[in-house]
């Protein structure tokens, strides 16, 4: 029940996501770096590990997170699936929806891509945010919930 | 009594003042004993007095200034669409709850106003974690009338004129009350073992109160050599006494203080039916007054004790969509047998679990491998205190590790079952604290799965369920089994919409 006709989310995500990593990466590469030039003598023991940790940041990582995410939208219910090592499958029937967002940070607004938000009345699960879609698509996903919570709420 | 309230805005009780000023003096009181402590330790007491009277008292007339101007500046108008609540003595603050975001009314009577015969009435919009506006104090019939007023407006705009007829007779029928006898029972259950924790804690912590370390076998040995000598000569009993009494000193305050609390909190305890829902009355100092509305009823918890069980006591929570201030599970029948409990819940329009439901274990696997991990965390913390010389922690840690927790998880795998039929999903769990849930499958609002990477490894998942007010959640179920759940549930849920849950509220 993993991977079955889960839609990807948008390509543009995986760029973008391999941005956030390369920040990560470049921070603590400068860490290391600071490391390296207070311990005498140019050892690497700090450079080597950390620039392997930085590369699989770089490369493996966005990867990984990127085909560990999907979502559906299948029988007016929003199913988000997500996590690599903690994987998690929620689904939301549209019609437990109370309110939605759709946010875009600094980042998302430079890779044209927003997050999505449904808010339930539950304590668990209050609020659900499905990251990596297109702009269009999440303001069309955000439309075609509310389109069916107004067809259920009449 | 709906149609024609004046419209003008209203001062709180006047009494308010008095209980305001009563409680602040109070909190005067004890800074003020204190500053007197450190101050007038010295000898020229008389000087100091003179110096700190005319402080103190001109703190006293600030506050009570400020306290009268501040009633005299908080007014609250009941207008045909909502209520309004102007407060403030140099920001001028005004907030309107529209009578359709009102959730209910509650009335709440602390000790001092209860004297005066006043009320603090809390109008509850069920805003998540928001505050909800309070008006402290009314006279009680003020607050009851408030309470008839808004449920009557609420109802006006949508339904039938017969309901608001209905919401205002006191047609309140009795459910569950408990009396002194019950409440004798139900506090010598509630023994508090917390409480002897604490105090045993507490006693060490603040010795220098003692003369003496009480519970020291060997201090009790030295004081009963002096003029007790002949007690001491008897040795081993005068240890054994010492260690009687010191148990049983503990017993005693863990006894006493678990009848007092649930006294305080339980003291003519009344669950009625009302128009609107049911209807809670408690407290000896504290008197509350919750109404909880059945159509906002989520889920019911039945819980006990390992050692009330075997006596045939039970609680039942209500799980409602309120959120009010943290606790949205409510206690509607804490102690009483489950022939008293089954009338409430047909009250809820919940059911017990039939006969015919079929009850499902978690995944062996996963109890298992809880056992296992438990056991080696604490096999290891055991090795390592052996090696570093602290046997008697050692042999605790492994008892624990080695024994407690694979007993924990047997137990939790033998008895922790959850159900569901056409309308209900059970889940049961717990031997120390057995409880029972009992959700409604369409009142749920999301399904998530999650999986861990050993549970994914074992082909287990925990299945959590998205309930308003609660928390829900079967943990280590068989994977597809927790598909077979979700997948019922969500055709529920599909159903029907939020909308038709919670009626127009």
């Amino acid at each position: 029940m993993d991977a079955d006709d889960l839609t990807s989310l948008d390509p543009a995500y995986r760029s973008m996501l391999r941005l956030q990593f390369a920040i990560v990466a470049a921070i603590l590469f400068a860490g290391a770096s600071l490391a390296e030039f207070l311990i005498p003598g140019y050892t690497g023991v700090v450079w080597l590990p950390v620039g392997l940790l930085a590369l699989w940041l770089l490369i493996r990582m966005p990867m990984r997170r990127y085909a560990a995410r999907g979502y559906s939208l299948e029988g007016e219910r929003l199913r988000v699936v997500r996590g690599i090592l903690f994987r998690s499958d929620t689904v939301v029937p549209f019609g437990r929806v109370q309110h939605i967002d759709v946010d875009q940070g600094p980042l998302e607004r430079a890779f044209g891509l927003a997050t999505l938000t449904v808010h339930t009345a539950g304590t668990h699960n209050a609020s659900v945010s499905l990251p990596g879609l297109a702009q269009a698509d999440a303001a069309a996903i955000r439309e075609d919930i509310r389109v069916a919570i107004r067809r259920h709420t009449q | 009594m709906t149609a024609s309230s004046p419209d003008r805005p209203r001062r709180t009780d006047p009494r308010s003042f008095a209980v305001r000023a009563l409680s602040m003096m109070g909190q005067l009181v004890v800074p003020l004993a204190l500053a007197a402590v450190t101050i007038l330790d010295e000898s020229d007491m008389a000087g100091k007095l003179a110096y700190a009277l005319p402080i103190v008292l001109a703190i006293i007339a600030l506050n009570f200034t400020l306290a009268y101007l501040r009633w005299t500046r908080l007014t609250y108008a009941v207008r045909d669409t909502d209520i309004r609540v102007e407060s403030g003595l140099l920001s001028r603050a005004a907030r309107s709850v529209p009578y359709e975001r009102i959730q209910d009314v509650s009335l709440e009577q602390k000790f001092l106003p209860r004297l005066f015969g006043l009320t603090e009435v809390k109008f509850e919009t069920g805003a998540g974690g928001g505050e909800d506006l309070k008006l402290s104090y009314l006279a009680e019939a003020e607050g009851e009338r408030l309470r008839e007023l808004v449920r009557a407006r609420r109802d006006g705009g949508a339904e039938v004129t017969a309901v608001q007829g209905d919401a205002a007779e006191p047609s309140d029928r009795l459910l569950f009350a408990m009396g002194p006898r019950r409440l004798l029972i139900f506090g010598l259950f509630e023994f508090s073992l917390a409480v002897v924790a604490v105090l045993a804690g507490a006693a060490q912590q603040f010795d220098f109160l003692f003369s003496f370390e009480w519970w020291d076998v060997r201090q009790w040995y030295a004081r009963l050599s002096g003029p007790g000598h002949w007690l001491a000569e008897l040795g081993l009993v005068a240890q054994v006494i010492a260690i009687v009494f010191a148990l049983g000193s503990l017993l005693l305050v863990g006894t006493v203080t678990g009848l007092a609390r649930t006294a305080l909190r339980e003291w003519d305890f009344r669950l009625e039916r009302g128009a609107r829902g049911l209807r809670r009355r408690r407290g000896l100092l504290t008197r509350t007054d919750v109404v909880m509305p059945l159509h906002r009823v989520q889920a019911l918890r039945i819980g006990t004790g390992i050692l009330r069980r075997r006596f045939g006591w039970h609680s039942l929570k209500i799980v409602s969509l309120a959120s009010d201030s943290g606790s949205a599970n409510h206690d509607a029948v804490p102690f009483a047998r489950m022939a008293e409990i089954a009338p409430v819940i047909a009250e809820t329009g919940f059911a017990l679990p039939g006969g015919d439901v079929e009850w499902r274990p978690s995944a062996p696997a996963y109890r298992r491998d809880r056992a296992m991990l438990g056991a080696a965390v604490l096999g290891t913390v055991a090795a390592g205190n052996l090696v570093f010389g602290q046997w008697p922690v050692a042999l605790v840690v492994a008892v624990v590790g080695l024994l407690g927790i694979p007993l924990h998880e047997y137990l939790r795998w033998r008895l922790d079952r959850h159900a569901f039929d056409a309308r209900q999903l059970y889940a049961r769990h717990g031997w120390f604290r057995p409880s029972l849930a009992i959700a409604s499958r369409v009142k749920l609002q999301s399904v998530e799965i999650v999986r861990g990477p050993l549970a994914r490894l074992r082909g287990y998942a925990d299945l959590h369920l998205g309930l308003a007010g609660g928390r829900l959640r079967l943990r280590g179920l068989p994977l597809e089994e927790a598909g077979r759940l979700r997948a019922a549930v969500l055709e529920s849920i599909s159903g029907n919409d939020f909308s038709e849950l919670a009626p127009p509220a």
